[in-house]
């Protein structure tokens, strides 16, 4: 009989930290009608999860959900029922997965029963889709809704104005929907202690993120990497446990990075790392395991990525900051990624290629996001242009498997790796 | 004579190109036989097809070495390699009928089957001279094409069985002859049957015949893309991806090239090269085949036509209907929709043989634009309607380009593979500390 405890080593402790986390989340999200817990529906990019737990409000994430689907291989009959329903093909596929799910009985990734929202929180209005999608869900659950409209970050900057704009709206309009649905005052110092908290695991985020810009790099940014920021992108930022958890994921990652070893992938250790790239776009989740065995089948390891930044760019120096409460929400809501303009992101990405010498990035297009996918040719010709590397292009989606072809993206792959390998032997574009 | 060569495989999803080089990357054969669902078989015959290939190149050069002047070399060589072709078909033929007989008998059919078998076999046995007499007209060079379209008329005009039975015993039969290597023989076999054929009045032919026959071809090393790559025979270091191969093949076809576009039969591919016929930038379509060779092969279907017949009928258009849409499972239904309005042939056939084109274009903006020199390279390049329309939209979105199509183009994805293998042969021969 093998002995549990040795097992355990052998899985990083952090890994198993968040797998607990998720499942009481979940749980007590299960639990909530009984409990009397009100639950908010919200979205990652500038989620105000602080001020939901200041009002201790549950938050829901329908995004989430509709990912966890994919990954579980339900999104193909949830986007089929949302179909018959009278969606178009063309519409988001995490819309109409998570309209699937809820019309199959409403149960989360751990298989618990999610509960009704008391409230549908839109804090960030970047992504028309978010709109149609509360509008639905609003017609569903005959729940009130209240929208925080973000402005987009058009000049590349925050303004003053834009920022009062935001606080404004999240004092006269958020707010008091929030003491409405709970029924509790407002309480800015226990804001301010969640945030505190959120600066304390961003910090660590950060560090693990940045690891990559070591040779090997430690940790995969994509692939890898949409684990890592599962807990602060989603219902723990500001939480005793995702301090725990990031503390416990970077002294990892630094003793890996210390050890001189490469990222753990499904397959088992990266042990030689051949190409170092920055990714654009979302991952493709249905096919997730198999497009991420296409990367390390040709030894490339994923450094940098925009998609983790997504719930926020924290290695710009953002932090959330406990002594400015209502501005810093309202600088995080605008500063998510998809709502820079291009210039930035482009600048984001050239940066990302020099920082972490990338001998290129990859472009993940995916047909259900706009917010991603709007402009993306340009970044990758002036990415191209102002770092002399190469860069490639892939489509896919986000949860609908008809949208992922293996051969024809492994095809692409591949000529793309051998490209880079191609000039590397001719000592062009070093 | 000892020849080393070298030779690439291009397993594209319709046709399988294999191209020979020699040591000072010159080519010396080129062979093509369609995908069939066996990759392995169909990259043997290619092969096979670009060895038999490189013999005729080799007798070439022995008769121009024997002072035979070229109007008098193209004349011995056309009409030996027509006998040669014929000595090849009549051995399918062979394979085919032993074939149909076999599975007539496993399926118990009467004995009018297997007479109305012989009756046609033997018809088209007797036609194989008109086949491949000087001048005569072939809708492909493929067995199944050539083969199929003969069957099938003479099924039709059979009073001893149905026709639906020997149609089925066909398309039983001509996937087993076509993952047959045996059946298409050898070239020492067919070389002589072709010279008996000939006579005897062309005795420096049969020198030059003999002198390739002594000729030792070696093999260096072998290098496969395309499609169908991940299933060839080679190990994977031998494998590369067909954007570089086509790349690189373009390059040595033209060197100036900088664009390069190739629309195959199920993608198209946009490709920047640089002054060494480095791949520096590329785009393809995604997972759907949209306006691709194969959309021009339902087409040709459809309209009961030949694929190298599409292009001149709609150069005979007098206007262009414009088509939106390329799906290449609703080109029948597009083509009919717009018969059925009324539209000429030509006329359809010009507005999309230009929707596929501009579909292409789209591609190529995406993949930084079309640069001096553009080499146009894959079967659609075959097609002097996709051409035409091409050359307009280049001209009216970049200005003047030199557009560089080669009679050879299809062989481009091929021809890189084989400098691939050249560059692998020669990196090997060098000691492994030089190379580090």
């Amino acid at each position: 009989m093998s002995n549990p405890a040795t097992a355990q080593i052998h899985k990083d402790a952090s890994q198993e930290r968040q797998k607990r986390m998720i499942a009481e989340h979940f749980h007590r999200l299960a639990q909530a009608p009984d409990t009397g817990h009100k639950c908010a529906y919200t979205f990652v990019p500038g989620n105000l999860t602080e001020l939901l737990r200041t009002f201790d409000v549950l938050p829901v994430l329908p995004e989430i959900n509709a990912l966890q689907s994919g990954m579980r291989g339900r999104s193909r009959d949830y986007i089929a029922l949302a179909e018959k329903l009278g969606h178009s093909e063309d519409v988001c596929t995490y819309v109409k997965c998570d309209v699937g799910m809820l019309h199959s009985g409403n149960v989360g990734p751990t298989g618990e029963r999610l509960p009704r929202p008391d409230l549908l929180l839109l804090s960030y209005t970047g992504c028309f889709t978010f709109m149609k999608w509360f509008e639905i869900l609003a017609q569903e659950y005959e729940c009130p809704v209240v929208m925080l409209h973000v402005p987009y970050q058009g000049d590349g900057r925050i303004t003053d104005a834009m920022r009062r704009y935001v606080v404004d709206q999240l004092r006269r309009k958020v707010i008091p929907m929030l003491e409405k649905v709970s029924g509790k005052a407002y309480d800015e110092d226990l804001l301010r202690q969640h945030l505190a908290r959120s600066a304390q695991a961003e910090t660590d985020l950060v560090a693990v993120l940045e690891a990559a810009k070591h040779r090997p790099s430690p940790i995969d940014a994509y692939f890898g990497g949409v684990y890592y920021i599962g807990p602060i992108f989603t219902a723990f930022r500001g939480t005793q446990d995702a301090i725990e958890y990031y503390r416990e994921l970077r002294a990892e990652v630094e003793e890996r990075m210390r050890a001189g070893k490469g990222p753990v992938t499904p397959e088992g250790e990266l042990e030689h790392e051949k190409y170092r790239v920055v990714v654009e776009g979302p991952p493709n989740w249905t096919s997730f395991r198999q497009f991420w065995q296409m990367f390390v089948d040709e030894g490339a390891v994923v450094v940098a990525s925009t998609y983790t930044k997504v719930g926020g760019v924290y290695d710009n120096g953002f932090r959330h900051d406990p002594a400015r409460p209502l501005e810093t929400l309202a600088e995080y809501c605008m500063g998510c990624y998809t709502n820079l303009d291009l210039p930035t992101r482009v600048a984001m990405l050239s940066r990302y290629v020099q920082e972490y010498s990338a001998d290129g990035f990859l472009i993940n297009s995916v047909k259900s996001c706009n917010s991603f996918s709007a402009g993306q040719l340009m970044i990758l010709r002036e990415v191209e242009k102002r770092t002399g590397r190469p860069g490639g292009f892939i489509e896919s989606d986000l949860v609908d498997p008809r949208y992922f072809s293996a051969s024809n993206i492994k095809n692409r792959l591949e000529s793309y790796f051998q490209m880079i390998e191609q000039k590397r032997s001719s000592g062009a574009g070093t | 004579m000892r020849i080393e060569y070298c030779i690439g495989v291009d397993l594209g999803s319709t046709t399988t190109k294999a191209v020979i080089l020699g040591a000072d990357h010159a080519v010396l054969g080129r062979g093509i036989t369609n995908s069939r669902s066996n990759y392995v078989v169909a990259s043997q015959v290619a092969m096979g097809e670009a060895l038999i290939n490189t013999r005729f190149t080799r007798i070439r050069n022995q008769l121009g070495h024997a002072g035979v002047g070229p109007a008098r070399c193209d004349q011995l060589l056309g009409s030996f390699e027509r006998r040669f072709r014929e000595q090849q078909y009549l051995c399918q033929l062979a394979t085919l009928e032993s074939t149909l007989h076999g599975y007539a008998d496993r399926t118990r059919q009467d004995p009018a089957v297997h007479r109305a078998l012989d009756a046609i076999v033997a018809r088209m046995r007797s036609e194989s001279a008109g086949l491949f007499a000087e001048g005569a007209a072939r809708k492909s060079d493929f067995f199944r094409d050539l083969a199929g379209s003969r069957f099938h008329e003479l099924s039709e005009q059979q009073k001893e069985a149905r026709f639906d039975v020997l149609a089925g015993l066909f398309d039983k039969s001509i996937l087993d002859v076509e993952n047959s290597t045996e059946a298409v023989g050898t070239f020492s076999e067919h070389a002589r049957a072709a010279l008996q054929a000939q006579g005897t009045h062309a005795p420096e032919l049969a020198r030059a015949v003999d002198a390739a026959f002594g000729d030792e071809l070696v093999q260096v090393q072998v290098v496969g893309t395309g499609y169908g790559r991940q299933k060839l025979p080679f190990p994977e270091k031998s494998i590369r991806s067909e954007i570089l191969c086509h790349g690189l093949g373009a390059h040595a076809m033209y060197p100036h090239t900088r664009t390069v576009l190739d629309i195959g039969g199920q993608d198209t591919k946009a490709i920047q090269v640089d002054e060494q016929g480095i791949v520096t930038s590329f785009q393809m379509n995604d997972r759907c085949a949209a306006g691709c060779g194969r959309y021009l092969g339902y087409i040709a279907d459809e309209m009961n036509l030949g694929l190298h017949e599409l292009g001149p009928l709609a150069g005979q258009a007098t206007r262009q209907v414009r088509i939106n849409s390329t799906c290449t499972v609703f080109a029948g239904a597009e083509l009919r929709e717009r018969l059925s309005l009324g539209e000429r042939r030509e006329d359809i056939l010009a507005g999309l043989h230009r929707a596929i084109v501009l579909r292409a274009m789209s591609l190529l903006a995406r993949s930084g634009g079309v640069h001096e020199q553009f080499t146009f390279t894959g079967g659609v390049a075959r097609n002097s309607e996709a051409v035409k329309a091409l050359r307009k939209l280049v001209q009216e979105n970049y200005g003047e380009r030199t557009l560089n199509i080669s009679t050879e183009s299809i062989y481009t994805g091929a021809l890189g593979a084989a400098l691939f293998a050249w560059r692998a042969a020669e990196r090997a021969d060098v000691p492994e500390e030089v190379k580090a």
